[in-house]
């Protein structure tokens, strides 16, 4: 696939956000970073591509305009207008359980070892519909290394703050407040999986999560939890939110699967926000290259 | 034109007006980030409401002596089904494209769109037999048959609750709605057959 130079696109083409793409990194298929790739309108064909419809960055407005974040209501502009006056600083994760040097971190002490890091990914809702959205953050398993969970710890666990005078949608038990999710300790050291903090190479909004939430591409959005006030290690699964909620719809491992549908509607397709026509879903969102090896053997109907 | 057909047309007017807005909106891309899907639900919560206000001529003509309210029903029930209609062709035409296979692969494998496409097919006759034509070689089967909107109510609602993820109140609240107007009509069905069994047994005892 020819990358084009940013001279092929004509400069009243190149929209703020185009021009955001062209300057940044993307993640090439070894799963390593590279700098310095100048982009095009198209990702790089590192970013491991099918022959389907075009996997074009979504726009600001669609990103941060359409978000499932019942923590501020359930209707999808509910979080961009409920998340305005959110209070994002100052902000304290406690990292816990398992590890050898468990402590509450203030944010900007947490994310200062690092270098943030530009990755395009794909992001699949498990309601059927999905972005392409540029995220900014640092990858978790460098975080983890630097924590030093002990051999026990088998899952990483994550809780997002309660706070129902901040956060309304938490005064009603639309779903068992906190919001918890988890990972196995491979999927959480896997280089893809994200812990962001910006967007578009700007602060994270409010209604996406800040100020950080976690991004694991090849599984159901719903596991990308946001506003992570803890990190635990532990050693058991931990029960994910929406498991707790409705076990027989949704399950820990939330893997994008085509072939396994939700009980209620399809996931062999999805809505493209931004195009007309829909788009066949591909297994792991399309990063399976990258991660069938982490679920070999496994059933992915019954681990869904 | 009488003045009974400008009403109903501008009842019709008036009940399309929800419908104008949503395409407005539509083409002027000021449905947020997914159009496709908000004009699904939009046009499916308007069918539900304009059923709602189908069945409700009944019960207020009866509590309210308002007899100039049925020659309205007609109309509402009809704008009703185009309603119903246009939230069909939404999804099988916008949202599927017309992908037959895919789109019976829907049908049979989940119940919502089961429920929702049987919830169609029980208004399509409704619709048919609305006619004057209808109601006379029907006679006395019309009224039996026309009974089957309360199904199509309840199916219609049980395809919006089992559509939502989570958010399931307001599909509850149109349970509810429907529940009463099918409960009012019971019960003063009820009062008026013991009315009139009461009088037959008057009218025997008083030969």
């Amino acid at each position: 696939m020819l990358i084009k130079k940013p001279g092929d696109v004509r400069s009243s083409e190149i929209t703020a956000e185009d021009a955001y793409i062209n300057r940044r990194t993307f993640l090439a298929a070894t799963g390593l970073a590279t700098a310095g790739i100048v982009g095009s309108r198209h990702l790089s064909p590192a970013l491991p591509l099918v022959a389907r419809q075009d996997d074009k960055p979504n726009t600001w407005e669609e990103i941060t305009g359409y978000n499932n974040y019942y923590e501020f209501g359930t209707d999808k502009d509910d979080p961009a207008a409920n998340a305005k006056n959110f209070h994002t600083k100052p902000w304290t994760v406690k990292v816990d359980g398992l590890v050898k040097k468990p402590a509450d971190y203030h944010l900007e002490d947490l994310v200062k070892p690092y270098k943030f890091q530009d990755r395009v990914y794909r992001f699949r809702c498990v309601e059927a519909w999905s972005m392409v959205i540029p995220w900014q953050g640092i990858p978790l398993a460098e975080m983890i290394k630097t924590f030093e969970p002990l051999p026990s710890a088998t899952y990483v666990q994550f809780t997002t703050l309660y706070a129902p005078n901040e956060m309304p949608g938490q005064k009603l038990p639309v779903l068992p407040w906190p919001y918890v999710e988890g990972l196995r300790m491979d999927e959480a050291m896997h280089p893809l999986t994200l812990m962001v903090t910006g967007l578009y190479g700007k602060t994270l909004p409010n209604q996406n999560g800040a100020p950080l939430r976690l991004i694991v591409p090849w599984k159901y959005g719903f596991k990308g939890i946001k506003a992570i006030t803890r990190i635990s290690f532990v050693d058991k699964q931990p029960r994910n939110t929406w498991q707790i909620s409705s076990p027989g719809e949704y399950g820990f491992y939330a893997n994008v699967n085509p072939e396994v549908d939700h009980p209620r509607w399809t996931q062999a397709s999805e809505r493209r926000i931004g195009q007309f026509r829909r788009m066949k879903t591909l297994m792991f969102n399309g990063y399976a290259d990258q991660v069938s090896s982490l679920y070999a053997g496994m059933d992915l109907r019954k681990n869904f | 034109m009488t003045s009974t057909s400008v009403k109903k047309a501008s009842l019709v007017m008036v009940a399309l007006a929800p419908l104008a807005v949503i395409g407005w909106r539509f083409y002027d891309n000021k449905l947020g980030a997914n159009p496709i899907r908000e004009t699904e639900i939009q046009t499916g919560l308007w069918t539900l409401r304009l059923l709602a206000v189908t069945l409700s001529v009944t019960p207020f003509r009866k509590s309210f002596g308002w007899n100039f309210l049925s020659k309205y029903r007609r109309t509402l029930g009809l704008t009703t089904f185009f309603y119903a209609c246009v939230h069909l062709s939404m999804w099988a035409g916008v949202d599927w494209f017309f992908a037959w296979g895919d789109m019976w692969h829907e049908i049979v494998k989940h119940k919502y769109i089961l429920i929702g496409m049987t919830t169609w097919l029980i208004m399509l006759p409704l619709a048919i037999t609305s006619t004057k034509g209808w109601v006379r070689r029907l006679g006395k089967d019309w009224p039996r048959l026309h009974r089957l909107v309360y199904v199509a109510a309840i199916t219609g609602t049980i395809h919006y609750l089992w559509a939502v993820k989570k958010d399931t109140f307001f599909p509850l609240v149109y349970l509810a709605v429907f529940v009463m107007l099918l409960g009012y009509r019971v019960i003063s069905a009820r009062q008026k057959s013991s009315r009139e069994s009461r009088r037959r047994s008057d009218a025997s005892v008083a030969a």
